[in-house]
C-alpha cells in the first residue's frame, strides 16, 4: 500500500490548516454560506437532512488496520459509533459536529486519510477493482497508476471549479469490476503489441439522471502520457462544459453534444502540446508506486492441498461451504484465497458497519491478511490475501462479529443509497425498500436457486445506488409529495455494461417486494440450465416482465 | 475605479481602469491606463497596438486562444470571474502564460474569494483586483496556504515527482 513521505504530509497538514482556517471563519460569520459551500464540499463535508455528513476518501479502495482503527476512533468520539460504505469505495460519517470536522481531518492525516475533494465540482477519489493486484483475470496492478492520479487531482489548481463533479476509474483486469464504462474518464490498463503498458481511454461515461456508457478516445495511451493526456481531457471540458444548467453540466452531455469523435479531437490538439512536458511521468515515478504495491511475503504453499483439505471441512459444514461459495474468491497466488466481509446482513443499513466491527476487521486484517483490507463499491469489505488453512478459523471470527452472511453477489448483497432518511437530495427513501426485500428474500435456499443477480436501490435520479446498472433498479422518485419506487430490468455494471429499462408505471413501497417477485418468477419459470437472471431477460426482453406486471393494461391492448 | 491590489506579493495601488464590454466594439477608447474588453481589441487592435496604456480582459466564456500572442504585445491582460464558481478562468489564466507566452501583469477581476487566490497564483496570476469584501491581509497571507504541491503548473515547473528526493 502506497505510505506518504514528508511531502505528502506536509501538503495534508497544510491543506488541514487551511480548513480550519475557512471554517472559523465561516462559524464566525466572515466566510458567507455560499462562499463556504465549495470549499467544503471540496473537504468531503456535506450538510444533509438531518446533519452534516463527512466523506472520507479511501483511495481506490486500499485501507489498512491503523486506519481501519482511526475511523472506528472518529465514528466513536465524534460521531455516533458506525459509518457507512459508499458506493465509490468511501466512508461515510453520518452526524458529525461541524465545528470539529477539522479535528476529525487532523487525525485522519496522522494516519494519511484525507477527505479531499471527496464531494464538489472537481476531481473526485479515483475507483478501482478490488481484487486489484491478486484477481485471476488481472494483467496489470492499477493501483500505482491509480495514486498516481490521486496525487495528480489533489490541489490541482486548474481544476477545482468545475462545471460538474468529475468521477475517474481504473482497471487492470478483462473482467470489468470497476465500472469503467459508467465514469467521466474509465481507465482500462493493456499492453500493445510491443509489451508496452498503457490505458484504453473511455470518456463521457455516467450515470445520474442521463445515464450513458462511455465512449473510446484513444484505443491506447502510453504509460508515461497518463497524466498529460488527463490534462488535455480536464481542460477541454473546462472550457467547453455547460455551466449554465447543472442537469447538462457533466463531461458526458459535452461528448455527446459535440460528439465522441469531435471531441477525441480537441483533446488530442490540446495533448500535443502538453505531452512531452514536465508532466510526461518518469519511469522512476512509474516505478516508485509500482514499489508500494509489490506483491506481500506470500509463503510457497501447496495450493491443492489446501484446496483438499478446504473440502474436507465443508463436507462436515454446510454452512461454511455455503460461505466458501459466496464470499470467498480464488487468488492469483496458489493456496491463497480473497473473502468478502458481508456488509449486507438483513436489519442492518446495507454498507453500514460499527467501530467495534471496524476494529476487528483491523484485527482480522492483520491476522490473516498482511494487515490490509478494501472497501468494495458494492459497500461490502474485502480481505485480499487469506491463506486457504486459515479460512476456517477467520469464517468463525466473522460469524462472531456479523461478517459472515453468505451472500455475496446475490439478491440480498443489494447496493443501496442513504436515501431520504439522510440526504437532502433524495426523492425516497431507500433503506426501508432494501429492508422490505431481504426480509422478503431470506429463505437462503431460494436465493442461492436464483444464482448471481444485482439489486441496486437508489432515493433519487442523482444514482448514487447505481440502479441503472443493476440487473434489477430500483429508483426513489416523488409524485405529488408521496414517495413510489420505479422498477428498471436489464442493467448490468460489469464487462457487457447495459443500462436497464424502466418497466411501467412506478409503484408504492408496499407494492415492491410483490413485484420483484414476479421479475424472479419469469426468470425461474424461463431460464436454461446456465443462464443467470441478466441473461434470460435479454434473451426474453422486457415483454413478459411487462405483462405480468401490469396484466390489465396489456388486456386493455 | 478599483482600489485595492495585491500584485506579486504585496498590497499596491491600482493604476488601471477596468472598462467594460461596450454594445460596440468599435466604441472610442478613452486615454490613460485602461483595460479594454477582448471584443474591442479585436475590433480596433490595429490603432490599440501603438499605445502602451492598454490592457485586455477576457470573460468567462472568452477562452484564450480568442487573444493568443497578441498577449505578448500587451502590458497587462485580466481574467474575469463573474461568478466564482465558474473556474473557466483557471484554464484561461494558464494557457496565457504557457502557451501564448504572456509575461506581463496577469490580473484577476470580478467576484473570486479569497479562498482562491492561492490556486490562481498558481495558474500564473500575479495581480488580484479584491472586491471591498476581501480583507487584503489576510488574501496576502492566503497565497502561501500551500508551501509544496504536485503539479506542474506556472508557479512550479516541476511536478512534485521530478523534484522527490
Amino acid at each position: 500500500m502506497y505510505l506518504y513521505d514528508k511531502f505528502d504530509h506536509k501538503i495534508l497538514a497544510e491543506r488541514v490548516a487551511q480548513f480550519r482556517d475557512q471554517t472559523e471563519r465561516f462559524l464566525t460569520g466572515e466566510l458567507k454560506p455560499e462562499e463556504f459551500l465549495p470549499l467544503r464540499l471540496q473537504n468531503g463535508l456535506y450538510v444533509q437532512r438531518l446533519a452534516p455528513m463527512l466523506r472520507v476518501n479511501v483511495p481506490y479502495g486500499m485501507v489498512n488496520a491503523p486506519q481501519l482503527r482511526k475511523l472506528a476512533h472518529v465514528a466513536r468520539k465524534y460521531d455516533k459509533g458506525y459509518v457507512h460504505i459508499s458506493t465509490r469505495q468511501n466512508v461515510q460519517f453520518n452526524w458529525p459536529n461541524l465545528s470539529e470536522v477539522p479535528d476529525i481531518l487532523a487525525e485522519l492525516a496522522e494516519v494519511e486519510m484525507h477527505a479531499t475533494q471527496s464531494s464538489g465540482n472537481c476531481i473526485r477519489n479515483t475507483t478501482s477493482d478490488q481484487f486489484a493486484g491478486i484477481a485471476l483475470d488481472e494483467s496489470i496492478d492499477p493501483r500505482p497508476y491509480c495514486e498516481i492520479i490521486r496525487q495528480w487531482s489533489s490541489f490541482h489548481p486548474e481544476f477545482a471549479f468545475l462545471p460538474r463533479k468529475f468521477k475517474i476509474a481504473v482497471t487492470g483486469a478483462s473482467d470489468d469490476r470497476a465500472a469503467v464504462q459508467v465514469h467521466d474518464i474509465g481507465l482500462q490498463m493493456q499492453r500493445n503489441a510491443a509489451g508496452e503498458i498503457g490505458f484504453r481511454v473511455l470518456v463521457g461515461g455516467g450515470l445520474g439522471r442521463t445515464p450513458v456508457i462511455g465512449s473510446m478516445i484513444r484505443e491506447f495511451l502510453p504509460e508515461q502520457d497518463l497524466l498529460s493526456y488527463l490534462d488535455a481531457v480536464l481542460r477541454v471540458y473546462n472550457q467547453l462544459g455547460n455551466r449554465l444548467n447543472k442537469y447538462k453540466a457533466r463531461i458526458k452531455i459535452l461528448v455527446r453534444a459535440i460528439t465522441p469523435a469531435v471531441f477525441a479531437e480537441k483533446v488530442e490538439a490540446e495533448w500535443m502540446h502538453l505531452k512531452d512536458s514536465a508532466a510526461k511521468l518518469t519511469q522512476a515515478e512509474i516505478d516508485r508506486a509500482r514499489g508500494f504495491f509489490t506483491e506481500p511475503a506470500y509463503e510457497s504453499l501447496d495450493g491443492t492441498a489446501a484446496q483438499a483439505s478446504l473440502n474436507a471441512l465443508t463436507a462436515d459444514n454446510k454452512a461454511f461451504g455455503k460461505w466458501l461459495e459466496r464470499n470467498v474468491i480464488e487468488h492469483s497466488k496458489a493456496g491463497y484465497a480473497a473473502i468478502t466481509l458481508s456488509l449486507k446482513p438483513t436489519g442492518v443499513a446495507p454498507g453500514d458497519v460499527t467501530d467495534v466491527q471496524l476494529e476487528a476487521i483491523a484485527d482480522l486484517a492483520e491476522q490473516f491478511s498482511f494487515g490490509e483490507a478494501r472497501t468494495t463499491h458494492q459497500q461490502n469489505i474485502v480481505l485480499g490475501d487469506v491463506k486457504k488453512s486459515d479460512l476456517f478459523t477467520l469464517w468463525q471470527a466473522c460469524k462472531k462479529y456479523g461478517f459472515a452472511t453468505p451472500n455475496i453477489d446475490t439478491l440480498t448483497d443489494l447496493i443501496c443509497c442513504p436515501g431520504g432518511d439522510f440526504c437532502s437530495l433524495a426523492n425516497a427513501k431507500s433503506l426501508p425498500i432494501a429492508d422490505d426485500i431481504q426480509r422478503a428474500f431470506s429463505d437462503m435456499d431460494y436465493v442461492y436457486d436464483l444464482g448471481d443477480i444485482d439489486l441496486n436501490i437508489s432515493g433519487c435520479m442523482n444514482a448514487c445506488g447505481h440502479h441503472h446498472v443493476g440487473h434489477i433498479g430500483i429508483i426513489g422518485v416523488d409524485k405529488k409529495g408521496e414517495e413510489f419506487y420505479q422498477v428498471q430490468l436489464g442493467g448490468n455494471a460489469g464487462t457487457n455494461t447495459s443500462l436497464g429499462k424502466v418497466i411501467g408505471p412506478s409503484f408504492r413501497r408496499e407494492e415492491v417486494t410483490g413485484v420483484i417477485q414476479k421479475v424472479l418468477d419469469i426468470y425461474l419459470e424461463n431460464r436454461t440450465e446456465e443462464e443467470l437472471f441478466i441473461d434470460t431477460y435479454r434473451r426474453l426482453g422486457m415483454a413478459p416482465y411487462k405483462a405480468r406486471i401490469y396484466p390489465k393494461a396489456e388486456e386493455a391492448k | 475605479m478599483m482600489s485595492k491590489l495585491i500584485k506579486d506579493g504585496a498590497i499596491v495601488a491600482n493604476e488601471w481602469q477596468l472598462l467594460d464590454k461596450p454594445e460596440s466594439a468599435s466604441a472610442a477608447v478613452p486615454a490613460g491606463k485602461v483595460i479594454v474588453h477582448l471584443s474591442v481589441w479585436l475590433e480596433q487592435k490595429d490603432t490599440l497596438i501603438s499605445r502602451s496604456d492598454i490592457g485586455v480582459w477576457l470573460d468567462n466564456v472568452d477562452t484564450a486562444d480568442l487573444l493568443g500572442s497578441d498577449a505578448q504585445q500587451l502590458p497587462l491582460v485580466a481574467v474575469n470571474f463573474p461568478v466564482f464558481m465558474d473556474g473557466r478562468g483557471f484554464t484561461a489564466a494558464r494557457l496565457l502564460r504557457e502557451r501564448y507566452g504572456f509575461e506581463g501583469e496577469l490580473r484577476a477581476i470580478g467576484n473570486f474569494i479569497r479562498d482562491q487566490l492561492c490556486y490562481l497564483k498558481r495558474c500564473g496570476v500575479n495581480a488580484f483586483a479584491c472586491s471591498d469584501e476581501i480583507n487584503m491581509e489576510a488574501a496576502l497571507a492566503s497565497l502561501n496556504d500551500f508551501s509544496e504541491s504536485y503539479q506542474v503548473a506556472i508557479d512550479t515547473p516541476l511536478p512534485l515527482f521530478r523534484r522527490r528526493a
